[in-house]
């Protein structure tokens, strides 16, 4: 059976231990995590979490069915099995003297970056997007110009009427 | 009512009906041990270990079904109940675990008993709860109860900092009637059209089988079980977990399957066309090899729990639902359908199956100079009328226990069969002891195993629980010794105990009979005065045959078609 990357999003409740679950899970039963971001809702009693993971469709199976198990998950879902975004926000600190001031505003430009900061030397780019932009945006600055990444890993969500709520 | 929060915790205990907490003292439970000082409704069990009192709660929940109940200090009270915790946890047995925690304003200050309860025991129980406020123990407690005891059953460990059980302050107490956890759904049903493709299934088999393992006993649905099984007319065999859910004396039993199972009900899965898979999780002890697992079989897979289904093995119809209400449903099935298998080809596969039960696969080289094992466990089983609860520790011992003691009642068979914990038996027979005072208990060890455990025979002592200790003595670690002959050319490392206590003495110590048995001809005579003395605790040391295996064998890698059978098979009686 094939790997693939799926990206699960989950409603927990919003208590202490109740991301370890979650987290040690992964750990425990050797599945993969790619990223996982969560946050509390509009609902203070809920967190809602996004996990990029992969496998293959046995083992994909055997995540959601074991995260749905956990006492704090009150609702999951695989996103990938229908229409979605999933995006990604990252903040890049990169090198920015002389001529390679106009070049990386130019560039971000094309990526749709914004501009965060900015001192003599450095720009700290502020981009959002779905992570092959991001990737590529990191290979068209460089590696010489970067001089920091911080990425927030993937947050999703369903497109339209599908969704998932309590 | 105005209760401290040590009160409502054993308030809450009564609310639930809890007859017996195990458990031992410490610093951060004393208010809570005050609090059972002054009831006398929940009897408390004082153990000589925390380990013990998991599994003496253990065995109190295999015999009964009810939860069992435990209560450790924080720290090292928390760590020693692990093993017990983990033990109940893979074989999906229900306990609340009480743990008393340092003051809430110490924590995370590594304070003197500090360990962090809830993460040290998250990746083994069901669920557990850290105790925020006094007025948080009651509903908690309901919560711990109903996640314990509904779906797949399991552990609950509730963490109590000390200062929420203190005396001084008091608050209203109400236990609550209801539990609403929103993300907590066990699920009842199980799909019709699933249920009714099942029935279809098992009526065009022509090499059926029926594998049934412990949920069966979980869900108490072994009536149901044997009406079906019955109805059909198919073979059925057993994984370790859930014998005596079908009566091993009956003849569509087929024994126990897996690596120390049957032949006849090793090939019969290896053969089948046709598998329904009932409360079992495809363990690796039971399946072999997974690429050799029954090459020709459709399987029906019927478990209350949704990751048990597709984790180890495909199957074709998955049925997630509770055993009783899935059971029932292809029983009233049946009974509006008349469709069965062809009565020929159902003939023709138990003419089969009677063939390889013909090779006898159990059948042991008889002594009369030096104790069989097995034989042992036959006399037991005679002399107990096959109606004694059995609890076991883990190694060989376990297998000639599950092989040769014919269990025909549920929860009868007690023993650690998926962490497979060394000193679970004796404590494990305390509390079934407790549950059922006028039954036969009986421990089935080693000497290795039982002396993991060991302590608890001054718990047996205290509470006067006349339980039988059958001590298989050979010496060895004999399940080790076993493997090391077979798989490292008898290189025997350190799997030879050396310096064994006299069990005699040590059991006269503790003011209980102690028996040495070392002639064949000795062994029914010592067991028949043994389970005469019905107010004493009896440990009867048999000294056994250190080269005896246990056969048949499926070793690592190998399918269920490939057994390594005793080397006389064919010449045994």
């Amino acid at each position: 059976m094939s790997v693939s990357k799926h990206v699960v999003s989950l409603l927990l409740e919003n208590e202490s231990g109740a991301l370890s679950r979650v987290a040690g899970l992964f750990s425990m039963r050797g599945y993969n995590i790619e990223s996982l971001t969560v946050a509390p809702t509009h609902d203070p009693t809920l967190s809602r979490a996004t996990i990029v993971t992969s496998g293959d469709d046995r083992t994909i199976e055997q995540i959601t069915k074991q995260l749905n198990k956990l006492v704090d998950v009150v609702r999951l879902v695989d996103l990938t099995e229908a229409a979605h975004v999933a995006h990604e926000m990252m903040m890049i600190k990169v090198r920015a003297s002389g001529v390679q001031r106009d070049e990386i505003q130019r560039l971000s430009g094309i990526y749709k970056g914004k501009i965060v900061d900015v001192t003599e030397s450095t720009f700290i780019i502020e981009l959002t997007g779905n992570s092959d932009k991001l990737d590529a945006f990191i290979k068209s600055v460089g590696d010489e110009q970067i001089l920091e990444v911080v990425r927030s890993g993937v947050t999703g969500i369903a497109r339209g009427e599908r969704g998932l709520k309590v | 009512m105005e209760l401290s929060g040590g009160e409502i915790l054993i308030q809450s205990l009564q609310d639930e009906g809890v007859e017996y907490v195990f458990g031992y003292p410490g610093g951060a439970v004393l208010h809570i041990y005050d609090a059972i000082f002054r009831q006398q409704q929940v009897k408390h069990i004082l153990v000589r270990h925390e380990q013990g009192a998991t599994h003496m709660a253990d065995g109190y929940s295999r015999a009964t079904g009810k939860p069992g109940v435990v209560l450790v200090t924080s720290g090292p009270g928390a760590t020693n109940a692990i093993t017990g915790i983990a033990t109940a946890h893979l074989d999906s047995i229900p306990l609340v675990v009480i743990t008393g925690q340092v003051t809430s304003k110490y924590i995370g200050t590594d304070a003197f008993q500090e360990v962090d309860a809830i993460g040290c025991t998250r990746p083994c129980v069901k669920h557990n709860f850290m105790v925020k406020s006094a007025d948080e123990i009651a509903s908690v407690m309901k919560k711990a109860f109903y996640v314990a005891t509904t779906g797949r059953p399991g552990p609950v460990v509730v963490d109590i900092p000390k200062d929420f059980t203190a005396p001084h302050i008091k608050i209203p107490y109400e236990y609550p009637t209801e539990v609403s956890m929103r993300s907590y759904a066990p699920v009842s049903g199980g799909h019709v059209g699933q249920v009714r493709k099942a029935v279809e299934l098992l009526a065009q088999a022509k090499q059926p089988m029926i594998y049934t393992g412990g949920g069966v006993l979980m869900s108490e649905s072994h009536k149901e079980l044997c009406k079906l099984a019955q109805e059909l007319g198919y073979p059925v065999t057993s994984t370790l977990m859930g014998l005596g859910a079908y009566p091993a004396s009956d003849k569509q039993f087929v024994g126990m399957l897996g690596m120390h199972g049957t032949y006849e009900a090793n090939l019969g899965m290896h053969n089948c066309d046709v598998l329904l898979a009932v409360g079992v999780r495809f363990d690796d002890r039971v399946t072999g090899e997974i690429e050799h697992f029954c090459p020709n079989a459709k399987i029906i897979h019927v478990d209350i729990d949704p990751t048990s289904i597709a984790k180890n093995i495909g199957v074709d119809i998955p049925i997630v639902g509770d055993l009783k209400v899935v059971l029932t449903r292809m029983l009233e099935l049946l009974a509006q359908d008349s469709r069965r298998a062809n009565p020929e080809d159902i003939a023709r596969w138990w003419t089969q199956i009677e063939e390889w039960k013909s090779v006898k696969s159990l059948a042991y080289e008889a002594s009369d100079s030096v104790i069989k094992p097995q034989y042992v466990v036959e006399k037991v089983w005679e002399v107990t009328n096959g109606d004694a609860y059995v609890t076991s520790d883990v190694g060989q011992h376990q297998m000639w226990a599950a092989q040769y003691y014919k269990f025909d009642e549920p929860r009868r068979w007690i023993n650690s069969g998926g962490l497979g914990t060394m000193g679970f038996g004796l404590p494990a027979a305390l509390g079934v002891k407790l549950a059922h005072p006028e039954s036969e208990v009986v421990c089935i060890t080693g000497e290795a195993s039982i002396q993991m455990c060991l302590q608890e025979l001054s718990t047996a002592m205290q509470y006067g629980l006349p339980v039988k200790v059958v001590n298989l003595n050979n010496r060895y670690l004999g399940m080790v010794r076993q493997w090391q002959e077979f798989q490292y050319e008898g290189r025997y490392s350190n799997s030879y105990v050396d310096a064994l206590p006299d069990f005699v003495k040590l059991a006269e110590s503790y003011n209980h009979v102690g028996m040495k048995i070392e002639k064949p001809g000795d062994v029914e005579g010592a067991l028949k005065e043994a389970f005469a003395m019905k107010e004493k605790l009896v440990f009867m040391d048999f000294i056994t045959d250190d080269t005896e295996n246990v056969y048949p064998m499926i070793e690592a890698g190998k399918g269920h078609h490939e057994m390594r059978m005793h080397p006389k098979v064919g010449e045994l009686n």
